[in-house]
């Protein structure tokens, strides 16, 4: 047992130089801008001396080295920069909109998870049969899909054509009062407080965008899934099982997919990765008002200070996420801890 | 008790069905053991799977009756399939690591099978699977009960398999392979095992084994299987004595044993006269106290602590033991590919030890040892043909061009019997004794003084074995070099090696001649190394086989 | 003997027809992969109008005999501006991609066969790339490096070099020690020849996969960057730019803006992800019988 907190530990341990290195890579983005910042932050009307003041202002006029030790205070304090556009402190921003982009992002996945693995087992449990081949199809025409023209084309059909959908037009209806912050997860809030008509209003909403993100990553699952049930179902163990006698079920599900579920589990990752991408691509189809719409409109308006904000924040999350993904693996393979002593 | 009638298998391939096995006719009586003997592709394992209904994607059953007392096997619903299954007929399989669930404790993988049989409940299970776990003389099974099977070793997971397989005790125990990777001790304590619980419990079983030996010692019956068909059938004493199927024959002449020389392995019209021996001369290889310590996250590991021994020039030395004891890393280092810690490698004088293994490749020396592999498949480059693996050794250690090159390559492979017409083939498309073949002939392309041979037949059949072991014999005769043979198996060791070194843990714990080390061994490892090897050789005494036309690998 | 070698091993075409005969799929997607890369030489030769050229009077004109994928809001010719990006999009992943796998093999390759501090470096490089969501990566360098075509090939190369250094560093790894790679040590050959000639080729299969796969998120990348108004600018024909600006019209009805461009960048991407397999089993000795 002990083995295994030491790679938890480890684990938590390796996260750090990598956290140093997304700061290192964020910081080498915002000084290899295109012109000169300070020209940016001046704004239109800028005279060469406010530039100057700008330039002294954020530190621009120092050595390279003591300009990063800067930016690293910065960022121990939660000082991302102003944003143009909004005025505000990009943190601030950025706080108020991630849970918009969360609560898209984990009912996509959580849509995703429950269609493809449920898929990928059904085809892995009859290789070459019909199951399998709809699936082979189905998971080659998903990764092959645009989000963003997925969305359109949903909007266009379910909107435009059918009209059962409300229009592409953020978290809420303006029919509807935002609920209180609580959590910030419209859906959790409005529940919390027994209010269920927004509730609908919000789930209505989000079901578009969220089938939109979840299409694009229930390719990668499914595939992982029926590889890795395949491989499974194919070890030697599972003849062993059988050759005990235990039912069907016992071993598809209590022996075969237990250990298929490892390998999906570390691809959980490679898909995260693809989610949150995605999800600004999403966002912007749908005007979500998440961090990743922020980021293509601070984009649109050169808005540099809120791009890189929004880049480290993905970073930053997404390193956690894959942190959280590694610590439950080993939690569920007995097999880590002792590669740790050994 | 349990029989079975016209047995067929036919798998579904991309290239049609293929009948795997063909009217297989089988009975077993109470407490009998019934072996099954073949090699590879020899249909011995899909019978047994058959007999199971555990047949893999694409495998039926053709044609034929399996009955269990009364019970019709073949057309049993795979619900009733799966009650017989571990409750009467249970089954135990080759490579037992690998045949437990990886990440579910021992303990509750006995659970499991106790628990779908209705012999446990959920508050007695635990107690039941530790008593499972005594039965199969597992000690501290209490503590075992909690283990998952990689902290087990190979053993004690064959063990666990096995207290699986009885859990439910089962009136048949069908063995495939049962000791096939485990080391020759412990595959001499398993065996014994299972042998033990079937007598305690009055337990019908099947050994599948592709060693003759193994299943002379521990079968009552013996079938042999050829192709999917059985060719011979009879009492241990009586199929090694009188065999009537040249089959068998050929098979019981192959298989080494106590006291055979080297050419009465293969099939009397193929046997020549006993290859010379050549002189041997002043010593080629001394190895002076090498040492070899690996950095091991737990600690140093040492892989080879200090041993010292001479090839001469002409001789054959064999180094033998079981796995982890070090012979292949010394012939790794011998062969220059594995730096040593410490210690001489003096070749013709000259210490080698000091020359690292990096720089040897461009090394004069480089083209005077060379190395047959153990795995001839995973020697070969996959992208090379026949002609180009051979042709490699040549392009970068001599300055043939060419042309001469190409007529090297053709007078080598006339030199190993490798026919020219599969020198265009890539390794994928020649047979394992093909391959072999092509191993050897790349290994003695630019004549080396020493060959160091590390298990080059333990992947073989043994009816390959045979053929390939003479051809080695041969080519020391013809070519004067000296062997290095690596093996884990005295049998084998002795048809071809004038001296023997036995290593344990790194060490040496003995080393003489042959002859003397076989009859007379003096220290108790290699006593128990013998002892443990199931052998043939006091059942077969007066083999004569009949004179027939053999068959080439 | 030499003429006997070479008649009985298949040519690279027989090789391929055989390849193709044994897998319909890899046929189908071959031929797919054929017309694209007509499409992107031939295109602007054969394209019915000039892909820039508006026509307000004709704007907006559901698809016709005319106009096939029908008019955009300027009038211009939606099936002409479609196959003539084929050319920039195709051109886009192609780049990245071939910068990506010779940058990150080169790498993986070192690192898996002489491990060590080289070996340290890299991964720790490799994990912080990997440690940024992908999309999101690219976003921020393109941005930081300025809107043009070449930066949008820059960011998706980087992107993707993890994918190559990883498996092959994972290829090379496992064939380190093998046994035909001890016998090339024995036969003379040195670590660098080693490498090139013995474990590289062999890691070349399962590469072809990641190779037709990447191609196919190349081009999304592509075109994701360019829909939310990174990289490639209007009025530059290219298939992200014209969804987005079709995405205007769809919630008014006139849906072949956004629909066409989509499809084709969907048939590209299809064609790139079913080659995988193909191009696998062109460059497997194994295949080869």
């Amino acid at each position: 047992m002990s083995g295994r907190f030491q790679t938890i530990a480890m684990r938590i341990a390796q996260a750090l130089p990598v956290v140093m290195g997304v700061v290192v890579v964020s910081f080498i983005l915002t000084r290899a801008l295109p012109g000169d910042p300070a020209v940016y932050f001046a704004g239109q009307s800028a005279t060469d001396e406010s530039i100057q003041q700008v330039r002294e202002a954020l530190g621009l006029d120092k050595s390279l080295p003591q300009q990063f030790f800067i930016y690293l205070g910065d960022l121990l304090r939660g000082d991302l920069g102003q944003s143009l556009s909004t005025g505000q402190p990009v943190i601030s921003d950025l706080a108020r909109r991630l849970p918009a982009s969360l609560e898209l992002t984990l009912t996509a996945l959580v849509l995703a998870c429950s269609v493809a693995i449920p898929l990928g087992v059904m085809a892995a449990k009859k290789p070459g049969s019909l199951q399998d081949h709809i699936c082979r199809v189905f998971v080659t025409a998903g990764v092959s899909l645009p989000t963003f023209f997925t969305g359109i084309l949903l909007v266009y059909i379910f909107y435009y054509l059918i009209g059962i959908a409300p229009s592409p037009l953020g978290r809420l209806d303006f029919l509807y009062i935002e609920p209180d912050h609580i959590t910030g997860f419209y859906l959790i809030d409005s529940a919390l407080v027994g209010d269920w008509e927004t509730f609908f209003g919000a789930l209505k909403q989000l079901v578009l965008p969220a089938i939109t993100l979840a299409l694009f990553t229930m390719a990668p699952i499914a595939r992982m899934t029926r590889a890795a049930m395949l491989t499974a179902l194919s070890s030697d163990f599972i003849r062993t099982a059988k050759a005990a006698g235990l039912t069907n079920s016992k071993v598809l599900y209590g022996y075969a997919f237990r250990n298929a579920l490892l390998p999906v589990i570390t691809t959980l990752g490679m898909v995260f990765s693809f989610m949150l991408g995605a999800n600004v691509l999403v966002e912007k189809v749908f005007a979500w008002p998440g961090i990743g719409s922020y980021a293509v409109e601070a984009l649109v308006s050169s808005d540099y200070a809120a791009v890189q904000g929004f880049v480290l924040t993905m970073a930053i999350l997404f390193v956690l996420l894959n942190l959280i993904i590694d610590i439950s693996y080993s939690l569920i393979d007995p097999r880590i801890g002792f590669e740790a002593q050994s | 008790m349990l029989s079975i009638k016209n047995l067929a298998v036919t798998f579904q391939t991309r290239k049609g069905p293929v009948e795997a096995v063909r009217d297989v006719n089988l009975k077993l009586a109470k407490a009998e053991t019934l072996g099954i003997v073949g090699e590879s592709g020899s249909g011995k394992s899909v019978t047994s799977y058959a007999l199971m209904r555990i047949l893999d994607a694409g495998g039926s059953i053709t044609a034929g009756d399996i009955s269990y007392s009364n019970i019709d096997l073949r057309n049993a619903s795979s619900k009733s399939m799966q009650d017989i299954r571990g409750r009467e007929i249970s089954m135990i399989f080759q490579n037992p690591r690998a045949a437990l669930n990886p990440i579910r404790k021992v303990g509750l993988q006995i659970e499991d099978v106790l628990r779908r049989h209705s012999r446990a409940t959920r508050y007695d299970a635990k107690e039941k699977a530790i008593k499972a776990l005594e039965s199969v003389q597992i000690k501290n099974a209490e503590s075992r009960y909690d283990a998952y099977p990689f902290e087990l070793s190979g053993g004690m997971c064959q063990r666990v398999v096995i207290a699986i397989a009885l859990a439910c005790d089962p009136k048949v125990l069908i063995a495939d392979e049962p000791t096939t990777g485990l080391d020759i001790t412990t595959q001499k304590t398993v065996m014994d095992l299972i042998k033990q619980l079937s007598a305690e419990r009055n337990m019908s079983s099947i050994l599948i084994t592709h060693d003759l030996g193994l299943a002379a010692q521990y079968c009552d019956r013996i079938v042999v299987m050829k192709d999917g068909a059985l060719v011979e059938e009879g009492n241990p004493a009586q199929l090694f004595h009188h065999a009537q199927h040249e089959y068998t024959q050929k098979l019981v002449a192959a298989t080494p044993r106590k006291g055979v020389t080297i050419r009465e392995l293969l099939p009397k019209n193929m046997q020549l006269e006993e290859p010379e021996r050549p002189a041997i001369g002043a010593p080629l290889l001394e190895v002076k106290n090498l040492v070899k310590t690996y950095k091991g996250k737990s600690g140093p590991v040492h892989a080879v602590k200090d041993i010292s021994f001479t090839v001469k020039k002409g001789a054959s030395v064999a180094l033998v033991g079981e796995s982890g004891c070090g012979k292949s890393t010394t012939s790794s280092m011998i062969a220059r590919l594995l730096d040593p810690t410490s210690g001489e490698i003096l070749f013709d004088g000259q210490n080698l030890a000091q020359l690292s293994a990096k720089s040897f490749a461009k090394n004069d020396l480089r083209k005077d040892i060379q190395m047959v592999f153990q795995d001839a498949t995973d020697s070969l480059n996959p992208r090379f043909s026949a002609q180009d693996c051979i042709e490699e050794p040549l392009r970068h250690l001599t300055d043939l061009n060419r042309g001469s090159r190409r007529f090297k390559v053709d007078e080598l492979a006339d030199l190993v019997g490798l026919p020219k017409t599969l020198l265009s083939r890539y390794p994928h498309q020649l047979s394992g004794g093909q391959k072999a073949r092509v191993g050897i002939a790349r290994a003695i392309a630019v004549d080396p003084k020493l060959l160091i041979l590390d298990e080059p037949t333990a992947a073989l059949d043994v009816s390959i074995q045979a053929i390939v072991l003479n051809l080695l014999a041969d080519l020391r005769a013809e070519l004067g070099m000296s062997y290095l043979f690596v093996s884990h198996d005295l049998h084998v060791v002795q048809l071809l090696c004038d001296e023997v070194i036995v290593m344990k843990d790194g060490q040496i714990v003995e080393q003489g001649l042959t002859a003397d080390v076989m009859q007379t061994p003096k220290s108790d490892y290699t006593k128990s190394l013998l002892e443990a090897a199931p052998s043939i050789s006091n059942l077969i005494t007066n083999n004569t086989p009949n004179p027939r036309k053999g068959e080439f690998a | 003997m030499s003429d006997k070698v070479i008649s009985s091993e298949p040519s690279f075409s027989s090789h391929l027809l055989y390849v193709m005969r044994e897998n319909p799929v890899t046929a189908i997607s071959f031929f797919m992969f054929a017309v694209l890369l007509f499409c992107a030489i031939f295109g602007p030769s054969i394209v019915p109008y000039d892909p820039l050229a508006s026509n307000t009077s004709n704007a907006l004109s559901p698809p016709s005999a005319a106009h096939w994928f029908g008019t955009d809001n300027l009038g211009r010719d939606v099936f002409s501006r479609v196959i003539v990006a084929t050319r920039l999009d195709l051109s886009i992943s192609i780049a990245a991609v071939a910068l990506s796998f010779v940058i990150g093999s080169f790498l993986g390759a070192c690192a898996g066969y002489w491990g060590g501090w080289l070996d340290a470096v890299l991964n720790r490089i490799l994990d912080t790339i990997m440690a940024f969501p992908l999309f999101v990566l690219a976003m921020g360098i393109v941005a930081a490096l300025g809107n043009t075509v070449e930066n949008i090939i820059y960011a998706t190369a980087v992107i993707n070099i993890p994918f190559y250094a990883r498996l092959v560093r994972a290829e090379v790894n496992i064939r380190r020690d093998a046994g035909f790679v001890q016998a090339a040590k024995l036969a003379g050959n040195s670590d660098a020849r080693i490498l090139a000639f013995h474990i590289f080729p062999n890691s070349l299969p399962p590469m072809m996969v990641q190779i037709s796969l990447n191609l196919g998120w190349a081009i999304l990348n592509a075109a994701g960057l360019s829909f939310i108004g990174l990289g490639v600018r209007p009025p530059t024909a290219e298939w992200g730019i014209m969804v987005a600006e079709g995405a205007n019209f769809v919630i008014s009805g006139e849906w072949w803006l956004a629909l066409f461009p989509g499809l084709w960048l969907m048939f590209a991407v299809f064609t790139f992800n079913l080659m995988g397999d193909g191009l696998r089993d062109l460059v497997d000795p194994r295949k080869r019988t």
